[in-house]
């Protein structure tokens, strides 16, 4: 059960009764990033009162720091069900952890021909590094089809997966319409074309159970600020073969096991082959805490709130004439709208003059928009910590329509 | 413009504008210089074209995809530039972007662009009420060669 009221204590962006624009804050804007609580922040700060550099100190304080990185390591570990530690790579997030798969793993290895399948419901950076890729490489990206409610399924894969393809790279939860993809299944096609599968999971490993080894997925990639942790640390977890083919993305200190003046170089392991430089330590710590956190209130309570806030917003959306909700049977807590007339951009500012904070825009996936027929809408998206109250204000501002212009002029 | 336009009549102004815009159009001929602007935080996508002849700004008028108040304030600024001198045109731009940061300004000369006074209220979107002016005034700076698309 989710006591949003007591959850709320946790959380300083609550605990201050912060106002935006002279109103309670209602922030539904989650999706982009979420607020940290106490342990959080203790976490991060924990850090510099007991500074040091990991892994290159003779001395105890740098010892301890490194007990604390591999702590965070074995978290994560627990948290996604890897199968080693070692399988879990930091980076600065969800994007860099993309990029590392497209250019370490898809650079190396991609020969003219061979063929990336993407949807066009992927974020940017689940789009972009493929496009470098393809073009350093001669591979070719073909896009699986969507239903024509913008739903990825197995069965378009399988119609789309050649023997020439080599790897799936798809969102586990889509970011604009907010579905729920079936990973498990999509990566039983990917593997039986001898295909890998990268998933994006900074949308579904916050807010839903992902067991890797479970969805038998080859490359899993989340940032750390979309589950309460801080900005700047994210993960790569691949599974241990293929990070060890891998090539890293930056190379330096720390990476290496040693090198000589005439080029030849030996890589540390991974993860450790691909952590070059010193790493986002405070990131670290606070990732572990945020962990320990979701995983004190539970994942599988997380997701059934979720739901339930969700189909109780559509639900009330949808008594609404003025609405267009665009995925009222998605899964998770993304609720993607607009209010007839009114340009996405010109909402959202009314909703912040309200002190509602909600995403308007194309989202980052600038492809979805042509599918949808809509250049631009509105995010709302929750959290555990939201609550019902927060979607009756939603909704109670949204009935009440008033003049968007109000946002300047009231 | 007189101080005593009412809210209501500034709303008027902008929807207008919003719903006929009258210099949303393409450039008449290849004379025109053009610059492109687009926002990181809107979804404000245009081009500007603007035709000088004789240090004199003879015609303005734009395209492409924007919000209500990019699309309002741009079209503005092209009806108040069209036939003024390049000078002016620099000094009514000055006057505005005072305006939007609340600084004191001189109103004689924004006209209708006075309705843009209280977007400071939602910092976020001072870009959409800027995006046109400064396409202007960078043509007018750099003159910018851009292809005529």
């Amino acid at each position: 059960m989710i006591d949003v009221k007591k959850i709320r204590e946790d959380f300083p962006m609550y605990k201050e009764n912060l106002k935006m624009q002279g109103h309670p804050l209602v922030f539904l804007d989650n999706a982009a990033t979420t607020f940290k609580p106490e342990p959080v922040l203790k976490a991060v700060e924990s850090y510099y009162y007991h500074t040091s550099n990991s892994h290159r100190g003779d001395y105890d304080l740098a010892y301890d720091v490194d007990v604390q990185v591999l702590e965070t390591r074995k978290a994560v570990k627990r948290f996604i069900n890897a199968k080693s530690e070692n399988e879990i790579v930091f980076t600065a997030g969800a994007s860099m952890s993309l990029n590392l798969v497209a250019y370490g793993y898809g650079a190396k290895y991609l020969k003219e021909g061979d063929e990336i399948l993407l949807t066009e419901a992927e974020h940017a950076s689940n789009i972009l590094p493929w496009f470098k890729v393809a073009e350093m490489t001669g591979a070719v990206i073909k896009y699986i089809p969507l239903t024509k409610e913008g739903r990825l399924t197995a069965e378009n894969v399988k119609k789309t997966i050649g023997s020439r393809t080599k790897l799936v790279c798809v969102a586990h939860i889509t970011n604009v319409l907010g579905y729920v993809n079936d990973i498990k299944e999509i990566a039983k096609v990917a593997h039986e074309a001898g295909a890998l599968i990268s998933v994006d999971g900074a949308q579904s490993v916050p807010h839903i159970k992902v067991d890797v080894q479970d969805l038998d997925i080859d490359f899993l990639s989340f940032s750390g600020h979309k589950m309460c942790g801080p900005t700047g640390i994210g993960i790569l977890y691949g599974k241990y073969q293929l990070l060890d083919m891998m090539d890293p993305f930056l190379s330096g200190g720390g990476m290496n096991a040693k090198f000589e003046m005439c080029g030849n170089v030996s890589y540390l392991k991974p993860p450790a082959k691909f952590e070059a430089g010193t790493q986002n330590l405070e990131g670290i710590y606070g990732l572990r805490a945020a962990i320990e956190y979701l995983e004190k209130i539970g994942m599988e309570n997380i997701e059934k709130y979720e739901k339930e806030l969700k189909i109780y917003a559509v639900n009330e959306l949808k008594k609404l004439d003025n609405v267009i909700v665009y995925n009222p049977e998605s899964e998770s807590g993304i609720i993607t709208f607009n209010v007839k007339g009114v340009f996405a951009q010109d909402e959202a500012t009314f909703l912040n003059s309200k002190g509602i904070a909600v995403r308007s825009g194309q989202h980052c996936a600038k492809i979805l928009n042509d599918f949808l027929g809509t250049v631009a809408t509105v995010r709302a998206s929750v959290y555990f910590y939201t609550s019902k109250e927060d979607i009756d204000e939603l909704i109670n501002v949204l009935k009440s329509g008033g003049d968007f212009l109000d946002a300047y002029f009231a | 413009m007189p101080i005593s336009l009412s809210p209501q009549m500034m709303r008027q102004i902008i929807m207008d504008h919003y719903d006929n815009p009258l210099f949303k159009h393409e450039p008449k001929d290849d004379s025109y210089q053009s610059l492109h602007q687009h926002s990181d935080n809107c979804i404000d996508d245009i081009m500007v074209y603007v035709k000088v002849e004789n240090d004199i700004v003879v015609d303005t008028c734009w395209t492409g995809v924007a919000c209500t108040i990019s699309t309002a304030s741009t079209d503005i600024m092209c009806g108040l530039m069209n036939g003024k001198k390049a000078q002016e045109a620099r000094y009514i731009y000055d006057q505005y972007i005072k305006m939007i940061h609340e600084e004191p300004y001189d109103d004689s000369v924004l006209d209708e662009a006075v309705v843009f006074m209280n977007t400071s209220k939602q910092a976020a979107r001072i870009r959409c009420a800027t995006i046109g002016w400064d396409a202007l005034k960078d043509i007018l700076d750099e003159g910018h060669n851009h292809e005529p698309r």
